[in-house]
């Protein structure tokens, strides 16, 4: 066995190492080759035909793997320095004629020898999307589930924009855009999808460019468009996930009505200043919008009205803090923020957690809440106060 | 008197002299809030209605829970907790 003290070139000088066309003809001719690298590593790509035993398994499992001492046994790994110290125990263990393969399934996939692949990823998916399949709670069969999934962005501003490059980057397949805006100057200092010299571009078109560029596996679906009540059901319908960046409490309500009734979760954010919030809702399994916020505040308490000011750098966070949500919420896995509501305060650089709960008499989502009318979809009686523009027409998000 | 911390939201602070939080003496929620109004009380219409119930459109939690489904204003109020004030937003861009 090897030394704590020796090093890896000398145990590979002492041990037998062939390389990989030698290799590659020795398989062909039925010579056994073990694959010790670990789970998440082989779900990606191996080589035919190979065993695989995980390198901390090796001791325990080999004995019924390989019952015959004298029988030629190839080991491989990513390169070769685990396989290598496997071949020095498979010595140690009595094992004749174990080899290592030189420069492992790096090298072979180098020299254009055949793998099979995880089903789903071309090779090209495969290296851009390794840092995730290399996490175990992701897998190929998450970054899989990332490229079928669909997210509806409502907005392009200044929580959409962080959260579609950060969700494109990841491999969301499709990624659908609602905004009827331009981009204006102004918007740069916090909108990092867009560019100054897409200033003046539509931002649905402008994001689009920019997805594009960054990761050709993304479909982006523009929506140059206001949400209102007519087009909200059909728009979010054929969409797995909805990320709420809306600038308005009409478009908000609207949406959450809608997607309570289609069974749709929210991931919704909000900024202003220095501060933002951010919760998940999940129709029927936690609260809904209404159920935080059963009423709007009146407009001189909802300042999203007008101009105002927003650190640049805490609307990303926000926006980032929703794609994290999104992409947990496509691969099922860790906990949403369902329930919870969290605040951040970037002058204190401090969270907050406040729980949230379902409303027994939540109009939309309670227990005894009726089917409403398509029409009546986010209102409320007063609604024409919001901005001073009644609701069914004025619900531009940003 | 248990005296609590009250976060101020961002769209109350002109009302509070620009403090993000303030400290406000009573032994329950309502009390808290009274005392806060009393200090500023430039807030009383944001947060309660002309009849002196809590507005709608503004949560107030003890510590991380919704007073909603606590005891309301009557909720008591313990030496050191924070009293959370928070209006919905709807900013996005």
């Amino acid at each position: 066995m090897a030394s704590a003290a020796e090093s890896i070139d000398d145990l590979k000088a002492r041990i037998q190492m062939v390389p990989v066309d030698e290799a590659r003809s020795e398989i062909s001719e039925g010579v056994r080759v073990i694959d010790v690298r670990e789970q998440n590593e082989w779900d990606e790509s191996h080589l035919e035909g190979a065993i695989h035993v995980p390198q901390g398994e090796v001791s325990e499992r080999i004995d019924e793997i390989a019952p015959d001492r004298s029988e030629r046994l190839l080991v491989h790994c990513r390169t070769d320095g685990r396989s290598a110290r496997i071949v020095d125990l498979l010595g140690e263990l009595g094992y004749e004629d174990a080899v290592a393969v030189e420069g492992g399934i790096v090298a072979w996939e180098g020299a254009g020898y055949p793998l099979v692949y995880a089903k789903g990823l071309t090779p090209e998916q495969r290296n851009r999307y390794s840092r995730h399949t290399l996490l175990p709670e992701v897998g190929v069969e998450g970054q899989v589930a990332l490229l079928n999934a669909k997210v509806l962005l409502l907005g392009a501003g200044g929580l959409g924009s962080p959260t579609a490059l950060y969700l494109a980057a990841a491999g969301i397949g499709t990624i659908g855009i609602v905004d009827d805006d331009v981009v204006d100057a102004s918007n740069l200092q916090r909108q990092v999808i867009h560019t100054t010299d897409r200033v003046g571009v539509a931002k649905t078109a402008s994001a689009k460019a920019a997805i594009e560029a960054l990761n050709p596996d993304v479909k982006v679906v523009e929506h140059n468009t206001r949400l209102d009540a007519s087009n909200i059901l059909e728009l979010i319908e054929n969409y797995d996930v909805i990320v709420d960046g809306a600038d308005n409490f009409p478009t908000r309500y609207l949406l959450n009505d809608a997607t309570v009734r289609l069974r749709k979760p929210v991931v919704s954010a909000s900024i202003l200043g220095f501060e933002g919030q951010i919760s998940t809702f999940i129709p029927f399994e936690g609260p809904c919008y209404r159920c935080l916020y059963p009423t709007p505040p009146p407009p001189e308490l909802a300042p999203s009205c007008g101009a105002n000011g927003v650190l640049g750098v805490m609307a990303g966070l926000m926006g980032l803090l929703q794609a994290n949500e999104v992409v947990k919420l496509v691969i099922g896995i860790g906990d949403t923020l369902a329930g919870r509501l969290l605040l951040y305060d970037s002058l204190g650089t401090t969270f907050t957690e406040l729980k949230v709960r379902r409303d027994p008499s939540c109009p939309i989502c309670g227990p005894e809440a009726p089917e409403i009318p398509v029409e009546e979809m986010g209102q409320f009686p007063d609604y024409e106060l919001f901005c001073g523009a009644p609701a069914r027409e004025a619900s531009p998000v940003a | 008197m248990p005296s609590a911390t009250v976060k101020i939201p961002p769209v109350l602070r002109t009302h509070t002299g620009g403090e993000a939080q303030v400290a406000a003496d009573g032994s329950t929620v309502g009390d808290v809030l009274g005392s806060l109004v009393d200090a500023h009380p430039d807030t009383r219409g944001q947060l309660f209605s002309e009849e002196g119930e809590l507005n709608r459109y503004v949560n107030v939690y003890l510590n991380d829970e919704d007073v909603r489904v606590l005891d309301g204003l009557d909720t008591a109020v313990d030496d050191g907790d924070t009293v959370v004030i928070l209006p919905a937003m709807a900013g996005g861009r």
